[in-house]
């Protein structure tokens, strides 16, 4: 499986992302500069990582989402290569418009950090499905500005497709309806503010992270 | 040519920030706050010389980075 790892000025979890791939692939992921303007060929997963790219100027993931490597990024996604991002990663995916709604400011003003327990919505999903019968997972949360918002109409459309990938047991950021990940119509791009690459080995405090990698495989761990 | 963009929450859309600013306000003594949004002003400093292309080329950044249109509004302020 080759998957590759977007690496823009300011995001800090690239190599938290690429050990994870390691692990999961037994592949390293080949790390793309934003200033790239194409993503490699036969390309199975791109992987856009956590951190405050650009310094979350004007908006979180605004002006990353303009970078040259992101025209290619939106293209492959449109034709069904899968995408997933992580915290700035699904901010920078909102900003490209792959995925619907607004990540705000938390409610509670507070960047939050901690182990986030999370009920899986949507188990056939391609980043769920290796979780199998298990519905509560627990992933940590390092953000700002995770606060999810759409319109009702999208929220409704979102919950009745399947688009709601997780949501939060104990909601730490005000998100709308518990939102805390997302994937587009296709099923193919995931946006998630809680960060599974670092819950994919036991010095983490726990492994389950794991299971949205190891989905992406095919496998049914 | 100078273009003031003022970037505001849409109506319905909580504002965490203006919330804690308005009960700020209140804990000083300002008890006639009843609420506070907080946005955000751009200013652009512009070669352009024709006020109308302006202001369409403002729009046109407005609404390709400038501002978010699924969380807010913006109004265009261009001076000389």
């Amino acid at each position: 499986m080759k998957t590759a790892v977007i690496v823009f000025p300011g995001s800090n979890c690239d190599r938290d992302a690429a050990e994870a791939l390691r692990m999961v692939t037994g592949h390293a992921p080949a790390m793309i500069w934003h200033q790239e303007t194409s993503l490699p060929d036969g390309l199975d997963l791109a992987v856009i990582p956590g951190g405050f790219s650009y310094g979350d100027y004007l908006r979180s993931g605004a002006i990353a989402a303009r970078s040259p490597i992101t025209r290619d990024l939106v293209k492959r996604a449109e034709d069904g290569m899968p995408v997933l991002g992580v915290c700035n990663g699904f901010q920078i995916l909102i900003e490209t418009g792959l995925l619907p709604g607004a990540l705000m400011r938390n409610a509670g003003l507070l960047f939050v950090c901690e182990r986030t327990p999370l009920q899986i919505e949507n188990t056939n999903s391609r980043f769920t499905r290796s979780y199998g019968e298990t519905r509560e997972v627990t992933i940590p949360v390092a953000h700002h500005d995770g606060n999810y918002f759409a319109d009702n109409e999208t929220l409704d459309r979102l919950e009745g497709e399947g688009q709601v990938a997780f949501r939060y047991l104990n909601n730490p950021n005000g998100s709308i309806r518990d939102i805390a990940g997302i994937t587009n119509a296709k099923g193919n791009v995931l946006g998630m503010m809680p960060h599974p690459e670092r819950a994919v080995d036991p010095v983490h405090g726990g492994t389950d992270g794991l299971g949205v990698f190891e989905s992406l495989l095919g496998g049914t761990a | 040519m100078k273009a003031k963009i003022h970037v505001y929450l849409k109506p319905g859309v909580l504002d965490p920030q203006g919330t804690a600013v308005a009960n700020s306000l209140k804990t000083l003594g300002f008890e006639e706050v009843t609420g506070a949004r907080q946005g955000k002003l751009i200013e652009l400093d512009l070669s352009s010389v024709d006020a109308e292309e302006a202001s369409e080329r403002v729009k046109a950044m407005c609404d390709k980075l400038l501002t978010n249109p699924v969380i807010e509004n913006y109004d265009i302020e261009l001076s000389a």
